[in-house]
């Protein structure tokens, strides 16, 4: 892409976020390395764990999502986002499907799955040294969902980027299209994973 | 079968020690089957009738004795859902909960069952005398409700005489008596009619008429296994389970094959709800088909036959073992039949044990060897390697009818019934909203109109045609025609009038799928939950526009990766009705507002964290105390 075709552009706001993830996602992105550099001319970035916002400044053309819905605060994050940006992409597999933290939606054949999840987490699991023998409950932890929610059950999603996590490069190029109005799909070679 | 729906089902040991099974009687039951693992099926249904249980100690026995692996056999017991590793009660009532049953006042029927049992449906009495449960369409739409207790039919029940028969099984009545006080007096044709009207409304040249009595089988021993074949082609008849294969072509394929044994299958598993033809065949022209079959046999070279009758038929199971027996008597089966010389033909009856699936010609084969009722993949096709191996012939009962008849009266005779490419006569087996239900045997051709005038159901909004695998049409269609070009079907014709909800049909039928998935291929055991899952959103009136591209997206992967026809026609009901019934997909649509999922519930998300917790949540409820 020309210089020329760059300056021409207004710089897209982007937005970004961790849910039910791992950060592997935002790490990633900075996986682009110098070519960050080459993306901060197309792009600024308001909200993000990246720039520290922890609030939207404005309204945003892209919001870009890691992670699933586990809690409720996840959910409401992500509905933030929602209303706040034009475009929303789930990054990575959590965001798509729900990914490991989804594991959780496995037990199925108990009447109580997530008091079940809670006590081998915190209280019958062979390897937990909890001397309090309770489940922490502090008012600020949000409660969690039934169960693990991937983005698209909860809001509209517009673009998905697959991987656990997606290369660097993968995620440059993916942006880079989507930005100048390029994308049409992936090469199949990028989303066969076997 | 259950997909494990059935939570717990290996783990039932403490449960089923409540049940003595000497284990005598195990060896003694294996025995009595040759200690044959192919005839699984057949000893695990004897042990389920005599112990009302497989308990997990008994399938070790059964696994000793049949020389397999125990896990082999809880394979076997944990596929079919007339077996149970859980004890079940002395009688079982089994209430049919078709769609037609449904519409007919089921719900007030189970309503009478558990206020007098005292139990709740999927539930067993404390005193282990009664289990009460529900079974997908037992082959009696034309007289819903319907249920079976134990091996005996109670059709056409209302609330009064479903109180009266769950008050008698209280009482500690058999189920026999249910029927007749003097049942024990009765011959079984006498038994079966008494249980279930066989409604044939319209009788045609070919089955329901006047039939004269092995004149096609007199006439097949006279010419030569070629000649036969030649006629059947002639014919033009095709197989009328529901595929339409050409019949004739299916017997020289198996012909041509040169093996040590041959096998003539008759496919009397007609599980497709709706269905109900041979039914009345079975019982009303069991010496026809069995005609049919031998000439198959001599046509073929087949020695041995088996009849695979529906676990829901089991109450015609004394009627055929009858007519098997006076056929030998009589020299029209065993060894050299009709005197001819190197004509020897036999059949056994294998019981099914309620498994849909296992209409399916590989998953039919499967079941009659001993095996979990799962499709093979085919090639081979059965007629090269079919039951253990050897070429084998599946054919519907009505086909086997016609076959006999065909040799009777001439290929001709049959050719000029019908239209073109779709020869002969059908039954067709009307249920639902018209007035006169029941069996219609007509030639090809007619259209779903005249069908709908002759049986009373003028009023009709959408008719389902070949079941839930088949078309549902609505009202701009019933000029369609009943033929294998138009409208192929296996016999069912389901009517529904102005008042039914198309969706709830299509939630029903697609559950009907998912109980009936045998779970082999992911895209039929998932995808159909997904589907399902999909139009409960629609019903209510969750849908957004988008959801109507998933359900032909995902019908599309279904169709195209799954290995047999349960799972290459289980989305029908949602593609035909996409089709012909759009608006009300439409109208249940909506777009989202602010791209937020209507379909999301946060607070029912959240429930059952706010009970651990003991307390609301900061961001999605309001504050009571301020």
């Amino acid at each position: 892409m020309s210089d020329a075709a760059q300056a021409d552009l207004p710089r897209a706001r982007i937005a970004t976020v961790s849910l039910a993830g791992c950060f592997g996602c935002h790490m990633a992105i900075l996986d682009m390395d110098e070519r960050l550099i080459d993306l901060m001319k197309l792009v600024e970035i308001d909200r993000s764990p990246l720039t520290d916002k922890k609030r939207f400044t404005q309204r945003c053309d892209i919001g870009i999502i890691e992670g699933g819905c586990c809690n409720e605060e996840n959910v409401h994050v992500l509905q933030d986002f929602r209303r706040n940006c034009d475009v929303l992409i789930a990054l990575g597999q959590c965001a798509i499907m729900g990914g490991l933290p989804a594991m959780r939606n496995a037990i199925m054949h108990s009447d109580e799955p997530l008091r079940e999840c809670l006590d081998e987490a915190y209280i019958t699991g062979r390897y937990i040294r909890n001397t309090t023998h309770n489940v922490p409950n502090d008012p600020a932890l949000p409660l969690l969902l039934d169960e693990v929610y991937p983005c698209t059950q909860v809001v509209e999603i517009d673009y998905q980027i697959p991987g656990c996590a997606p290369e660097g490069d993968f995620i440059y190029d993916t942006l880079l299209k989507l930005l100048t109005g390029r994308f049409r799909g992936f090469e199949r070679d990028k989303i066969k994973f076997d | 079968m259950d997909n494990g729906q059935q939570a717990g089902n290996g783990v039932s040991k403490t449960a089923c020690c409540v049940i003595h099974v000497p284990d005598g009687a195990i060896a003694e039951i294996c025995e009595r089957f040759g200690n044959d693992k192919h005839r699984m099926l057949d000893i695990l249904r004897e042990v389920q009738d005599r112990f009302q249980c497989i308990a997990p100690a008994t399938m070790d026995r059964i696994a000793e004795e049949t020389g397999l692996t125990r896990i082999e056999v809880e394979g076997v017991a944990s596929f079919y859902s007339f077996l149970s590793l859980q004890p079940k009660g002395r009688i079982t009532i089994r209430l049919c909960d078709d769609i037609v049953d449904r519409y007919a006042g089921l719900e007030a029927v189970t309503a009478e069952f558990e206020d007098v049992l005292g139990i709740r449906i999927g539930e067993t009495s404390p005193d282990g005398a009664v289990s009460l449960e529900y079974t997908p369409c037992i082959g009696m739409c034309d007289q819903a409700p319907a249920a079976m207790v134990n091996d005996v039919v109670l059709a056409g029940l209302t609330a009064e005489t479903a109180r009266q028969a769950a008050e008698a099984i209280k009482a500690g009545k058999r189920p026999e008596d249910l029927v007749s006080d003097r049942f024990s007096t009765l011959s079984p044709h006498e038994r079966a009619v008494r249980m279930v009207d066989n409604n044939i409304r319209h009788a045609g040249a070919v089955l329901l008429g006047p039939v004269p009595e092995d004149v096609g089988l007199s006439r097949a021993v006279s010419i030569t296994s070629a000649q036969i074949i030649s006629t059947i082609e002639d014919s033009g008849l095709r197989g009328c389970g529901g595929a339409g294969f050409t019949t004739g072509r299916k017997w020289r394929f198996a012909a041509a094959e040169r093996a040590e044994r041959s096998f003539v299958i008759c496919n009397a598993d007609e599980g497709e709800p709706g269905t109900f033809k041979d039914r009345v065949l079975l019982t009303e022209r069991p010496h026809l088909f069995i005609e049919g079959m031998t000439i198959a046999a001599r046509a073929v070279g087949a020695k041995e036959g088996i009849l695979y009758l529906r676990g829901e038929y089991v109450y015609l199971r004394e009627l055929l073992e009858q007519v098997l027996e006076e056929r030998r008597r009589r020299g029209l089966l065993g060894k050299e039949i009709l005197g001819t010389r190197n004509f020897d033909f036999d059949i056994r009856i294998q019981m099914g044990a309620g498994a849909y699936i296992c209409g399916e010609e590989g998953a039919l084969i499967s079941s009659c060897e001993g095996l979990p009722g799962e499709p093979k993949t085919r090639p081979p096709f059965p007629v090269n390697r079919g039951y253990l191996g050897y070429p084998t012939v599946v054919n519907n009962v009505e086909t086997f009818c016609h076959a006999a008849r065909i040799l009777d009266q001439g290929a001709s005779w049959f050719h000029e019934m019908g239209t073109e490419g779709s020869h002969g006569t059908k039954l067709f087996s009307v249920c639902g909203d018209c007035l006169n239900p029941g069996i219609y045997e007509l030639p090809y051709g007619h259209s779903v109109r005249e069908l709908l005038e002759m049986v009373g159901g003028q009023d009709a909004a959408a008719v389902q045609v070949g079941g839930p695998s088949g078309t549902m049409i609505a009202r701009d269609s019933f000029h369609r025609k009943l033929t294998f070009d138009d409208l192929a079907t296996g016999g069912a014709i389901i009517v529904f009038n102005g008042q039914r909800n198309v969706l709830e049909i299509v939630e029903y039928y697609l559950s009907f799928f998912v109980h009936e998935s045998c779970g082999y291929c992911t895209p039929c055991r998932v995808g159909n939950v997904f589907l399902q899952k999909a139009i409960q959103k629609f019903r209510k009136g969750l849908a957004n526009p988008e959801d109507i591209d998933y359900l032909k997206d995902l019908s599309g992967t279904i169709i195209e990766t799954s290995r047999c026809g349960l799972g290459m026609t289980s989305p029908n009901p949602v593609l035909s009705t996409l089709e012909n019934f759009p608006l009300v997909y439409s109208a249940m649509t909506k777009p989202g507002k602010d791209g937020i999922r209507d379909t999301f519930d946060i607070q029912s998300a959240i429930d059952g964290a706010r009970k651990i917790a003991k307390r609301r949540s900061y961001i999605f409820d309001r504050d009571f105390t301020q």
